[in-house]
């Protein structure tokens, strides 16, 4: 039985302690008034950046109109679907002081969504890596897989966290759809009234689809279905350790063939709802897989590095390096799973140029040139490189080396998918993500370390566990 | 000259892969294994160098991953640029995307095919060729392991009869 060292507790403790007070810091801090805006910009100004140029130049009255009536932050979305059609001889009549009133209301509102987004990003990020580990371990048991079964007790300790992570980043959902922030443009009061000046046809034609009932119930059947299999994959997992047949086996494997069905379904629409929302005019069809791969990838490297952990510690003696091999094979391959993804989506909108498709590109490539590409060096280049080499995918320190490598990557992936639709380009990687980040780490750690207490670490009656144990390359 | 070889016939794998790990351990040189299928852990159970495939087929994705380039540099940059779509047409870097597809195809192509031919090179084999096993059952279901016949004749067939082979016969090789 595997106990949880003081050690590990305390940094978990730690981790969220320093993350709530990060958090909390990030919410106070946020700017309350277009007076402290001022003041920002005026530092920001006198510091050399040209945020405050680079935003004035694309206003126009019915933009303006636009842009607040939607109290959003988004630049990126309704404007500039909307430039084409708007009348150029507005621009006569414009004046540089309204505007700029209007430029300092609108980075307000990016500066208040701030600690909002950057609490999202992190709380989807690490549910969904539990949820991809629970697909993944849901995979190895209707594949009947013989290599895994050593590694069972350590993803469902991984899964574990699910319960948590989706309670708090369904309070989270409830709050906004309670207008708590504005992370959702689509859930601006009027956008459905044709006589409102916030009205939007594009999303008022979804409305049918996209409406914060509807978007709340989907969510409460998604969260509550993958939590039901958790709950019982689990509980027949446990179960098997003192059976005498494989009936209870013989449950979960089908259990885990009609949760991958529910799961393939659900994922895609959780993405839509979570995160491409967030564009509402924009859509890609792929995007379900291609969120997928992201937390998928995330989730094998994370199996591993716990992994690496547990043995490095003693426990799990029948983990061999033939486990990790390949683990990192999974990991190799989902990342290069989600470059083919990632690339179909860019190339194709890069390619055909439709403004209402690319603008999700060029909002990105001009406000988060970094990250943008950053992340695919974080996520293709260097995995592809360092675990393309046999024994590299042997070596454990590689492994948690590009497993670490992966995770940075594919945070940045997330914050690259949400961050532009809520705060535009007043994003930071400051005080308020950082935290969020380390509150939900150490959350993650405590609940799963916790969790890999209360069962042996083998689970022993496992019908494929000899095969498990001598499972090698 | 004349050698003399043992050929050890068996009827399982396990039981070959158990032969292999004795004959090993007793210090008898293992000139070749023939079997109907690839015995898994067999090269390492043998003791084989591992193989450089994987650096040639590196080598040759990164010669495919060029080629695609340069190729494509000068059909559609250079030789005879083209306005597809509104996309810059006299910079290879602008329209690199465009260009993805075809040097990850290449990649492909050349690292499996060069790979192919380099495996039937290494492996010496090419059409034509006379088969080399000496003993037509390795083809179907019997293992055969050859091996280097030194000092007491008698004694190593006893050695070999008791790991489990179905027949052991001493062969003159040329």
């Amino acid at each position: 039985m595997y106990t949880f060292s003081n050690k590990l507790k305390t940094f978990a403790f730690i981790l969220m302690a320093l993350g709530f007070i990060g958090i909390a810091i990030g919410f106070v801090k946020a700017p309350k008034t277009t007076e402290e805006v001022e003041a920002i910009l005026a530092a920001e100004h006198h510091g050399g950046h040209e945020v405050v140029a680079h935003d004035v130049k694309v206003a126009s009255h019915e933009q303006i109109a636009q842009e607040v009536a939607v109290d959003s932050t988004v630049v990126s979305d309704t404007t500039k679907v909307v430039a084409p059609v708007v009348k150029h001889e507005s621009h006569d009549d414009h004046d540089a002081h309204a505007e700029h009133t209007e430029h300092v209301k609108h980075v307000l509102h990016s500066l208040q969504n701030k600690p909002w987004a950057a609490l999202y990003v992190a709380c989807i990020f690490v549910m969904l890596i539990s949820a991809g580990v629970l697909a993944f371990y849901a995979i190895q048991q209707a594949a009947q897989a013989g290599w895994s079964p050593v590694l069972f007790r350590v993803m469902e300790g991984i899964t574990a966290y699910l319960l948590p992570g989706s309670i708090i980043f369904f309070i989270i959902l409830v709050l906004s759809g309670m207008h708590f922030n504005h992370l959702f443009v689509w859930m601006t009061e009027g956008i459905l009234d044709p006589t409102s000046p916030t009205y939007d046809p594009v999303v008022a034609g979804k409305s049918a689809y996209l409406n914060v009932p509807f978007w709340l119930i989907r969510a409460f059947i998604m969260l509550a279905g993958w939590n039901a299999y958790r709950h019982f994959s689990r509980k027949n997992s446990l179960a098997q350790d003192e059976a005498s047949d494989n009936v209870i086996y013989k449950k979960n494997f089908k259990l885990a063939a009609v949760f991958l069905v529910f799961f393939i379904v659900t994922e895609s629409i959780s993405s839509w709802d979570w995160i491409m929302s967030f564009d509402p005019h924009w859509y890609s069809t792929l995007y379900g897989w291609y969120v997928l791969a992201s937390f998928l990838v995330s989730g094998v490297s994370v199996i591993a590095i716990i992994t690496i952990y547990l043995r490095a510690n003693g426990f799990l003696p029948e983990v061999s390096t033939s486990h990790l091999h390949d683990l990192a094979k999974f990991m190799f391959g989902f990342s290069i799973f989600w470059t083919y993804l990632w690339f179909s989506q860019f190339m194709l909108m890069w390619y055909s140029n439709i403004p209402e498709e690319v603008v999700y590109f060029i909002t990105r490539i001009e406000n988060y040139n970094l990250p943008f590409f950053g992340m695919l060096i974080l996520n293709f280049a260097l995995p592809l490189l360092i675990l393309i080499n046999t024994d590299f995918k042997r070596l454990t320190w590689l492994i948690v080396m590009v497993g670490i490598i992966i995770l940075c990557g594919h945070y940045l992936d997330f914050f690259n998918m949400i961050m532009p639709a809520t705060v535009g380009d007043q994003w930071f990687i400051g005080v308020s993500e950082i935290s969020s980040l380390l509150f939900f780490i150490g959350l993650f750690i405590y609940v799963v370390f916790t969790a890999l207490t209360k069962a042996p670490l083998l689970a022993k009656r496992n019908p494929f566990i000899e095969e498990s144990k001598h499972f090698h390359y | 000259m004349s050698t003399k070889v043992l050929h050890v016939l068996y009827n399982d794998d396990d039981v070959l892969m158990e032969a292999v790990h004795a004959t090993r351990s007793a210090h008898h040189h293992i000139e070749e294994v023939y079997t109907p299928f690839p015995v898994h852990g067999l090269d390492k159970a043998l003791g084989l160098a591992p193989t450089r495939l994987a650096i040639c087929a590196f080598i040759y994705g990164v010669i495919g991953l060029s080629f695609a380039t340069f190729m494509m540099n000068f059909i559609m940059i250079e030789d005879w640029p083209q306005d597809i779509g509104g996309k810059p047409s006299f910079s290879y870097i602008q329209n690199m995307p465009a260009f993805v597809p075809i040097m990850f195809e290449l990649t492909v192509f050349f690292a499996a095919h060069l790979m192919v031919f380099t495996f039937f090179m290494r492996s010496r084999l090419w059409p034509f060729k006379q088969a080399e096993n000496p003993d037509v059952r390795t083809t179907d279901d019997h293992f055969l392991m050859e091996v280097a016949l030194h000092g007491n004749e008698e004694e190593l067939v006893n050695f070999f009869k008791n790991t489990g082979a179905v027949e052991v016969k001493v062969i003159d090789k040329h």
